[in-house]
């Protein structure tokens, strides 16, 4: 008895130490979470958004903080592993107490944390393009809907700049956004006059990493018409999948391959000498003109220079996930500001409307009600460095319409968050 | 590629005469102007309006385009060479480079565009390989407003290859023609294609309204098509080969470890891993100087590295477990997670990069829709020597005897004097010293990262375990079936399916036969 005591009283010493040294020497903190994978088959794309978050809170700890108090985050690795992003947000939300989230990267991750954060009122900032069909008042998603990325770079594709693609392979990874975005485009493309024996739609596993076959079918489709790939893989297997494109000699004049989930930071690693001219679809490059942007890229440079960031010490890159990424914390702050407090809902309703000056070179405004971004959407071709040349883009941002109209029955829901969530048992 | 051409082309015959008889003209200022800050149809004319000056500095100017190596400053074009900039119209040097200069954007069209431009006026060139060339980019699809130069250039043609390239041009230009026979003949000439892009042009002919044109065009695409598939089959066959030769690969070091030795080790991935690891390291080791060749030194230091792991692993941990199979299994498994961390603190989480150096990227054109990657090429003649040594290795040396000796019957092996504790070593040293060596093969294939050995250790048994275990032809005609029926249900059915489907027929296949494909008859084990 006596020794079970005494165990009991050191465990409480060293729990409270670990707290106390967090919770004393920093008075008036306050906890964000930060929910990336760091290992696995995202941690190609994940990793450098956790240090964005982190720059920008650094960012926003030295000009004060929020509200008078520091962030201070609490990183966690979810791996790549889809259930353990459910566990590690509860753990985030009712054993830390964070404020907020930034997390998640694919959409089964935020499929899987959703929930949790439903269940909890807790709140989450989803820094990643993805396919719609959702608009949760728990989650903020400053990455694009499909109407700001997929349709208008396939709009581009059709037109005689583009190429004129009359034949469309759609291919991705086996999950909810690729299948998702591919049944859009579907129905878009039908609505543009193609006919389904014109598109072919192939998904591989994640982490697949034998792309010899599918090089091989696109060939052999493409030889039936002008044929453009469209790429929804995700993760590491694009390193092997534009390998094989370039190993195999399938030029971008011939046949374009437009990529939904490639930027600046996937393509490091790859020699991109054969894919010159290969396109991606975002709402930033780091290519982009823009002062805000020189701004952003300096930053993310000093940043990775002081925290020695493996790759980016060297060689900094910057991308569209990790500016939506920074975007999300800077409005967070400023919306907590307007709402003179951390709570979830005061919060929420704070963000209706809060304007950011994005590095893409516009000003970023969060929708009134349906949670997303207004975004301008950039398209550009892989020069031979690895960056971008942007040869399309639109006017001015554009407003997301996370319901497509494109999938029947969409046109009935509102485009706003339903209030049950709050009330529920 | 069919983008500039009828632009290009109606200026092109005057331009190519002039070309070559190299008389220099100054440059239109207001043609360079529109292609550096025109828009869309503009700068396609600027194009054609450039090339029928027919002076030697278009084409440079051209090149700088599609290059991006063409810049803007105000009104002012350059091109910008290493640093140095020159003014596109004039040719006087700029220095030094405005401060306010602008890279001039050049997307696919006008690549596209300026290829087709370029491949034209070379199509005349008394070089045999450019005009060759020039024919091949051609042949993706010209305008049919060339076809007069493209008949002048095959009425000069000697070369057959090249003949041959032009006539198939031609004959894809004519298909639109007024002549009904003109038409017919292109038709038939097509057939001779083997091109993927012929078979496009007679597609849209299978619908004509004439009923001749109709059966010649499905004559002629058959015949197209039959090529087309040969090429088909061989990729697909190669793949199967690729495929099987990084099975075996992966498969062949634990074809020792487990098929010989009994041991079940669920580090045999994490060992391939440190092989690729290894790779990395001498690469970094190697950039600056003859990066090209740190392979050589690459291939033999995975193999030391892992081999020199796994005799640690066996010392310490394994040979107190033999004959515990269960036991064996936790504690290679745990070593597995173990060996994954430390790689994981000592690089990171994230995957490293892995280089090829330049004679393992592109690839071998062997059809004209059949492109075998160099990296693969190399990594099935790596395999067919790995299989050879190990073979030599286990059949023909003392080495081999003994470690069949003991494997067959230990205590006898043990009587009359081989030294087994010591050739256990050695073979669980020599099958993680193969893992090292799939590791660095497969480090040029795909990604490098601490979870590199899961994905493959679930295969490599299944490899063993098909082929028989402790049988050694077994493992690679185990690995040749796999690869092939992976690939072969893959572009049949897709990757997804295709491994779902390998798996239940493996799952079938050791119910119905448990001993694999070959058994292991009484004593005699025939490596």
């Amino acid at each position: 008895m006596k020794r079970r005591a005494l165990v009991k009283a050191i465990a409480l010493a060293v729990a409270s130490i670990s707290l106390g040294s967090t919770a004393f020497a920093q008075q008036k903190t306050i906890k964000v979470g930060v929910l990336h994978s760091l290992s696995g088959t995202m941690a190609i794309s994940e990793t450098v958004l956790k240090d964005t978050v982190l720059m920008a809170i650094e960012e926003v700890n030295a000009g004060g903080g929020v509200m008078g108090m520091k962030i201070e985050p609490v990183v966690v690795d979810p791996a790549s592993n889809w259930p353990l992003f459910a566990e590690k947000a509860r753990q985030l939300i009712t054993q830390d107490k964070v404020a907020v989230v930034f997390g998640c990267w694919t959409s089964v991750s935020r499929k899987s944390v959703l929930p949790v954060f439903e269940e909890l009122n807790g709140l989450l900032f989803y820094p990643v393009q993805y396919e719609g069909e959702e608009i949760s008042k728990n989650v903020f998603y400053t990455g694009a809907a499909p109407n700001q990325q997929a349709i208008p770079a396939v709009e581009y594709l059709m037109s005689k700049e583009g190429g004129g693609a009359k034949r469309w392979f759609l291919l991705g990874t086996d999950y909810v956004y690729p299948r998702t975005t591919n049944k859009i485009l579907r129905a878009f493309l039908h609505s543009k006059g193609v006919t389904d024996k014109d598109i072919e739609e192939i998904y591989t596993p994640f982490g697949h990493n034998d792309y010899q076959t599918i090089v091989a079918n696109i060939k052999k489709f493409a030889a039936s018409g002008r044929t453009a790939v469209v790429s929804t893989i995700n993760g590491d297997s694009n390193v092997p999948f534009y390998k094989e494109l370039g190993n195999q000699g399938l030029k971008a004049t011939d046949v374009p391959v437009v990529a939904f989930s490639v930027g600046e930071e996937e393509l490091r690693g790859v020699d991109t000498k054969p894919l010159v001219g290969h396109l991606a679809a975002w709402n930033y490059f780091m290519s982009i003109k823009a002062p805000a942007n020189d701004e952003f890229i300096k930053k993310w440079t000093a940043y990775a220079k002081a925290k020695n960031i493996p790759g980016h010490k060297d060689k900094p890159l910057t991308n569209d996930p990790m500016e939506a990424t920074y975007i999300g914390v800077h409005m967070w702050k400023q919306a907590v500001e307007k709402a003179k407090s951390f709570d979830v809902d005061k919060v929420t309703a704070a963000m209706a409307g809060q304007t950011f000056k994005a590095p893409s070179g516009i000003t970023s405004k969060m929708d009134e009600k349906n949670h997303h971004l207004h975004k301008a959407v950039f398209i550009g071709e892989v020069k031979a460095d690895g960056q971008f040349n942007v040869v399309w883009k639109t006017k001015g941002p554009i407003k997301a319409q996370p319901w497509s109209p494109f999938i029947p029955g969409n046109d009935k829901k509102k485009d706003e968050p339903a209030l049950m969530a709050a009330k529920k048992p | 590629m069919l983008s500039g051409g009828r632009l290009a082309a109606a200026a092109l015959l005057p331009a190519v005469a002039v070309f070559f008889s190299g008389t220099a003209w100054a440059l239109d200022g207001a043609a360079v102007e529109k292609l550096a800050l025109g828009e869309g149809d503009e700068r396609i004319a600027a194009i054609s309006a450039l090339v029928s000056e027919g002076d030697p500095k278009a084409v440079d100017v051209l090149k700088a385009l599609a290059e991006g190596e063409m810049q803007t400053s105000g009104r002012r074009v350059l091109i910008v060479r290493g640093g140095k900039a020159m003014d596109a119209v004039t040719g006087e040097a700029v220095a030094p480079v405005p401060a306010d200069s602008e890279d001039v954007v050049a997307n696919n069209r006008l690549r596209a565009a300026v290829g087709d431009a370029l491949a034209l006026l070379r199509l005349l060139s008394p070089v045999r390989a450019e005009r060759l060339a020039s024919a091949k980019t051609l042949a993706g699809g010209a305008d049919a407003a060339t076809l007069p130069l493209v008949q002048r250039a095959l009425a000069q043609e000697s070369d057959a290859e090249i003949r041959a390239l032009l006539e198939i041009i031609a004959a894809s230009m004519q298909l639109k023609s007024e002549s009904r026979d003109a038409r017919l003949a292109a038709i038939r000439t097509l057939g001779r294609s083997s091109s993927a892009s012929s078979k496009t042009l007679l597609l849209e002919l299978a619908n004509d309204a004439d009923p001749d044109i109709r059966r010649e065009a499905h004559m002629s695409l058959d015949a197209v098509e039959k090529r087309l598939a040969l090429g088909e089959w061989l990729g697909l066959a190669f793949a199967g080969i690729s495929l099987a030769s990084i099975l075996l690969l992966a498969a062949l070091g634990l074809a020792i470890t487990y098929g010989l030795m009994g041991v079940i080790n669920m580090a045999h991935g994490e060992l391939i891993m440190i092989g690729a690891y290894t790779t990395y390291v001498v690469q970094n080791l190697f950039r600056g100087s003859a990066f090209d060749w740190y392979l050589a030194a690459a291939v033999p230091a995975a193999f030391v590295v892992s081999g020199l792991v796994g005799m640690a692993l066996e010392r310490t941990v394994i040979r107190w477990l033999y004959g515990r199979p269960l036991e064996t299994l936790l504690a290679t498994w745990g070593i597995s997670l173990i060996l994954i961390q430390a790689v994981r603190t000592l690089f990171g989480a994230q995957n490293v990069q892995v280089e090829n150096p330049a004679f393992m990227s592109g690839g071998l054109q062997v059809l004209s829709n059949l492109v075998l990657p160099w990296s693969r090429i190399y990594i099935v003649a790596f395999v067919a020597l790995v299989l050879a040594g190990m073979w030599i290795l286990l059949g023909k040396t003392r080495l081999g005897l003994f470690i069949r000796g003991v494997t067959q019957n230990r205590a006898m092996a043990s009587c009359v004097g081989v030294p087994t504790a010591r050739v256990d070593t050695w073979a669980f040293g020599l099958g993680s010293a193969i893992a090292g060596l799939a590791g660095c093969a497969l480090s040029q294939l795909g990604n490098v990262g601490p979870d590199l050995g899961q994905g493959y250790i679930v295969d490599s048994f299944l490899v063993v375990v098909f082929g028989g275990v402790g049988h050694l032809a077994g493992t690679a005609y185990a690995a040749l079936v796999l690869g092939f029926a992976n690939k072969a249900l893959e572009s049949w059915s897709g990757a997804v399916l295709a491994k779902i489907a390998v798996l239940v027929f493996i799952i079938f296949f050791i119910q119905r036969r448990p001993q694999g494909l070959f058994a292991l008859r009484g004593r005699a084990v025939d490596t």
